[in-house]
């Protein structure tokens, strides 16, 4: 009971306590490029979601059983992105192959998951605060995903209302974009203190 | 796939330093630029680490332009770059410990920072080694000025003053426990203080540049 437990604090604090994207900074550049239209943004977040789980598995994986007993950790940022970028490629093609009309919609972006930090940052996250079991490690990293999706769904709804306000000219997209996402970051501190 | 330099020395300079300062015109970089901003002293390790990351990746990327292979090319530039960026880590793990132990996950973090991998493609993949490496040191340049001078606002309001270590304190606003004036913001050390005045920061520089985006 106190493994569930475990799990489910970790889950909700990761997804709303420590949002990636509100507390830790990581996944900004997509976060204000893709969060335009509200269905592209929850494909990203989706996209993202399942790359983060197989990579923060994989890596969590390589990390205790080979980097550790062999004394590799010098390598460890090396492995990291190798993995994270194997995993894109795969995710890449299995858009391709069963949703053409979405693989097309992402264009760019797709390829830029690599380069998303949440991803990255979750690895060396689960590095540092020393998960030391794989389902941690996994449903962490799944709540990772899933806080991103969240916070980018919420942005790209706000952005859609936005597009008919009358904004200054100077403030027009990526600074308006900025101070909404200052007001959201206050909003989500109101989970804080929840748990702990 | 040889080819002729895109750009001059000059033009690269101008370019990183103004006319495409990564932050502000290309919206690149924005993670670490909105994580280290608490302090001037973080702002500035972290921009030296991404200069030093930029002109050795860019060299290297240069150097093997005519090997690049399309469908491989972003997986080589990250490759490279998180040899250099483990490089700088552990120097900064060697030397600088407390500065290492602040900014965490952020130093491993720049091997994702758009910036050099968008540098690495459009720059160095397409110049001589000149040029890149011009290239990297402006761009680095112009990201470091403008961590340095979002750090600087953000710890003048949220502190009063600029702390560099605790010999060499620079007091500009005196805050009320001194004996002084001014009450700190706390919030400016929050999120929302990195949010909103970078926000202010890019809508100054589109109206001093007079573009629309």
């Amino acid at each position: 009971m106190d493994f569930l437990e475990s799990l489910l604090v970790g889950f909700v604090g990761i997804v709303l306590i420590n949002n990636f994207v509100f507390t830790k900074f990581l996944g900004i550049c997509p976060y204000l490029g893709v969060s335009g239209r509200l269905d592209m943004a929850f494909g990203m977040g989706c996209a993202v979601t399942f790359v983060t789980t197989l990579a923060g598995g994989l890596t969590w994986l390589i990390d205790t059983l080979f980097l550790v007993p062999f004394h590799l950790e010098v390598t460890r940022y090396v492995c990291y992105i190798l993995v994270i970028a194997g995993a894109v490629q795969l995710v890449e093609m299995y858009l391709k192959k069963f949703f053409p009309p979405l693989y097309k919609s992402f264009g760019i972006f797709l390829p830029l998951i690599t380069t998303n930090c949440v991803i990255l940052g979750l690895c060396l996250f689960l590095n540092l605060w020393q998960v030391d079991n794989i389902v941690l490690a996994l449903v962490l990293s799944f709540g990772a995903g899933i806080g991103f999706t969240v916070a980018i769904c919420i942005m790209a709804g706000i952005r859609e209302a936005m597009e008919l306000a009358d904004i200054p000219a100077c403030l027009a997209g990526a600074p308006i974009a900025l101070i909404t996402a200052g007001l959201l970051t206050l909003a989500f501190m109101g989970f804080s203190g929840m748990i702990r | 796939m040889s080819k002729e330099n895109t750009m001059t020395v000059g033009q690269a300079f101008i370019g990183g330093v103004w006319t495409e300062i990564p932050v502000l015109r290309l919206m690149l970089g924005l993670c670490p630029t909105l994580a280290v901003t608490t302090s001037v002293k973080a702002g500035l390790t972290m921009g030296l680490c991404v200069i030093f990351v930029l002109i050795c990746s860019n060299f290297v990327v240069s150097s093997m332009r005519h090997l690049l292979k399309p469908h491989l090319r972003i997986m080589i530039f990250t490759l490279t770059i998180a040899v250099f960026v483990t490089i700088a880590d552990m120097y900064l793990k060697a030397f600088q410990p407390v500065m290492s132990e602040k900014l965490g996950p952020y130093i491993p973090l720049i091997i994702v920072n758009c910036i050099i991998i968008c540098r690495a493609e459009a720059c160095a993949a397409q110049n001589g080694l000149l040029v890149s490496v011009v290239d990297g040191f402006a761009m680095g340049l112009g990201f470091t000025i403008v961590l340095c001078f979002l750090a600087a606002i953000r710890e003048v309001l949220a502190t009063g003053c600029i702390t560099f270590s605790p010999m060499l304190v620079l007091t500009i606003l005196k805050p009320v426990e001194a004996g002084g004036w001014f009450t700190p913001w706390a919030s400016m050390l929050m999120p929302i203080g990195a949010f909103v005045t970078l926000g202010l920061m890019l809508a100054a520089v589109n109206q001093i540049a007079g573009k629309k985006s």
